[in-house]
């Protein structure tokens, strides 16, 4: 049986272990509260363009453009959203699971635009290419990361170097829930575009109405980037809500299973001080009897 | 407006909801020239040049610097989906007058390696938010 002062130091130990994650809870919650708003915020843009991008692609016929049809190159690029710390419970590994267990995405196929150091060094040690690593956005996403991210991705898939292009990220549904997701960016297909965007009858009676300026193929060669852009920063704004929400959950039962051995280390070390106070006075009291 | 008809005009920014308001008139830039549009326009979609796009709402006229976006007008609503718009308050004057020397600058080295169209785009948007930020001083 451990000595009283063994117990004493273990649970002097766990209590500021204790202490840190519970203050490391605290922060992610005002973290989320922040990311949790700016999520919402950006919401309505998304939207909108997400409306508006499917309904240019339900009207217009074949488009013969290259972020419909695809090019030649096998290679495939992912976005992969992850943190740049850990201690976020599962949310890095379950993204980064999302690619490693599909069979498509094999390292010599795949490069990865590496959002987040955590992601990046793991596909680094799988032995993928990482073309390119955005960590500093995940700290407070901006619009203009999320351009730069979709200007340098764009210009890769229009230049060949990959022929499809998918996004990695964690679909932040509310505090406790958050999905991991892999969505396809590039080239865009018609038919899963529209279909999931229900269009009411008064919608498709408008948009036969529908004028575009310049023509609806250039209209739309011109939106795609900014729809692409719009994607990236909406996947970045929930990414980092969910890593904060994970973090919080995470460090919320850290401080709770830190507050459980407390509990139980302090009934072993009274236990133990109990036993020893018993075996001090059976002994003075065995030694008083010979005595006599 | 004599017969008082408005419509919904929807500014949206990636990070905000930038205005939202029933108006009589908006007036903006866009790839193929200037336009305004009044209630009842047809149906249009078009890509957003950077501008100033002003508000016309009764007898109150606003402005705000607009770059980069499209805009979907409808019947009763027009919504325009902007990367960033901002009030004439909210231009930080001292850092697009270094946007603009610097934009200048890469323009006239003429360096191959630079992307022309990204300069000249970050031209246009220093210098509509200076002249607009000069005009509300």
């Amino acid at each position: 049986m451990a000595t009283m002062r063994d117990i004493k130091r273990r649970k002097e130990s766990i209590s500021s272990t204790g202490q840190i994650t519970r203050a490391m809870k605290l922060v992610a919650t005002v973290k989320l509260q922040k990311a949790k708003n700016r999520a919402e915020n950006s919401k309505p843009y998304f939207d909108q363009m997400y409306k508006t991008v499917s309904s240019i692609l339900s009207k217009s016929g074949d488009i013969d453009h290259p972020y419909m049809t695809g090019n030649a190159s096998k290679k495939k690029a992912v976005i992969v959203i992850t943190s740049n710390r850990g201690l976020a419970g599962g949310y890095n590994s379950n993204v980064i699971k999302l690619l490693t267990k599909d069979e498509r995405f094999g390292a010599e196929n795949t490069v990865i635009y590496a959002v987040g150091k955590k992601g990046a060094a793991i596909f680094n040690r799988l032995g993928y290419e990482i073309k390119n690593d955005y960590s500093e956005a995940v700290n407070a996403p901006l619009f203009a990361d999320a351009a730069e991210i979709g200007r340098d991705i764009l210009s890769g898939y229009e230049n060949g170097e990959f022929g499809e292009i998918y996004l990695a990220y964690t679909i932040f549904k509310n505090t406790v829930t958050h999905i991991p997701d892999l969505i396809r960016l590039l080239p865009m297909a018609k038919g899963e575009d529209t279909e999931s965007g229900s269009l009411d009858e008064s919608d498709t009676d408008r948009l036969t109405l529908m004028n575009y300026e310049p023509e609806a193929e250039e209209t739309l060669a011109m939106i795609v980037p900014k729809y692409i852009n719009s994607l990236i920063f909406g996947a970045l704004v929930e990414s980092v809500a969910s890593e904060n929400g994970a973090r919080m959950q995470a460090m919320d039962s850290a401080t709770n299973n830190a507050d459980d051995m407390i509990a139980d280390l302090t009934l072993k070390y009274n236990r133990a001080r109990q036993s020893a106070i018993t075996q001090e006075l059976t002994e003075i009291i065995a030694g008083s009897a010979a005595v006599e | 407006m004599a017969d008082n008809k408005t419509f919904r005009l929807q500014v949206i920014a990636p990070e905000r909801i930038f205005y939202e308001d029933d108006v009589d008139m908006v007036e903006l830039n866009t790839t193929e020239g200037e336009i305004g549009v009044l209630p009842e326009h047809i149906p249009l979609t078009t890509i957003v040049a950077p501008g100033v796009l002003k508000i016309t709402k009764g007898e109150e006229i606003k402005e705000a610097a607009l770059h980069e976006g499209f805009m979907e007008v409808q019947k009763t609503f027009v919504t325009i989906l902007a990367e960033s718009c901002e009030w004439p308050e909210e231009i930080d004057i001292k850092r697009a007058n270094e946007a603009k020397t610097r934009a200048e600058r890469r323009i006239k080295s003429g360096d191959a390696e630079i992307n022309m169209t990204r300069a000249e785009a970050a031209l246009k948007r220093s210098l509509t938010r200076l002249s607009l930020a000069e005009k509300y001083r």
